[in-house]
């Protein structure tokens, strides 16, 4: 099962690894991202690439699947306008042993964040800025190569 | 050629468009040279197009660098580096 979906509502955290963990792999895995609550931001607006978003994460999927042979992977990301303590985005996987469940899962955040068209503006009570890409994402994201 | 061109983030909010479509000439052959050719468009595209170190590109929904050839593409996004996740 791939399930790769980019959506504005809140993410269904029980219900989306209730559908990975329905593979009855014997390994689940998942990495959540959140607003920080504890560096002043207000609000976190995603904005994203409609079409090439969905592909990306779909392939990513794939290559996850292919790589550590796993049985289940649901990579779900939101967009719109976000409160501090929100989930931004989840990543499952479901494999026949933990290692495999635990690196696809750092595989997909890690090249998720370099290879998915995707835009951070954060409002602060001074104003708001557009987040600037970091450069240790993308070292993050290279090891994988 | 006629090419849908679409910005994001911090360049779709200076430009003051998302899309728009555009005509270039024959010899606007890549991704840079369609940026310096947008640039005479408006002040608000020199202004968003101005610092090419800040600017990617994709080419038909795929990431490309500057460089890369704009042959037969339908459609490029312009946007800043990419800060999902």
């Amino acid at each position: 099962m791939i399930r790769a979906v980019v959506q504005s509502e809140p993410i269904d955290l029980a219900a989306t690894l209730a559908a990975v963990e329905g593979s009855g792999s014997g390994a689940v895995a998942s990495f959540s991202g959140f607003v920080r609550e504890d560096d002043g931001v207000r609000e976190l607006a995603l904005e994203h690439y409609p079409g090439m978003t969905e592909a990306v994460l779909h392939g990513l999927a794939e290559e996850a699947v292919a790589r550590w042979q796993l049985h289940a992977v649901a990579v779900v990301h939101r967009v719109g306008p976000m409160a501090p303590g929100e989930r931004i985005v989840l990543v499952a996987t479901a494999a026949p042993h933990r290692h495999a469940a635990l690196e696809a899962c750092a595989f997909l955040i890690d090249r998720l964040k370099t290879d998915a068209p995707f835009w951070k503006r954060e409002r602060r009570e001074e104003g708001a800025r557009w987040v600037a890409a970091r450069d240790r994402d993308a070292g993050a994201a290279e090891r994988w190569r | 050629m006629t090419l849908a061109m679409l910005y994001f983030a911090w360049v779709r909010e200076t430009i003051g468009t998302g899309a728009e479509t555009v005509d270039p000439p024959v010899d606007v052959a890549t991704v840079a040279q369609l940026i310096d050719w947008l640039s005479d468009r408006s002040p608000a595209h020199a202004e968003a197009l101005a610092d090419r170190g800040r600017l990617r590109a994709a080419v038909d929904q795929r990431f490309v660098p500057l460089d890369a050839t704009i042959d037969g593409a339908r459609e490029v996004a312009i946007f800043p580096p990419v800060t999902g996740g």
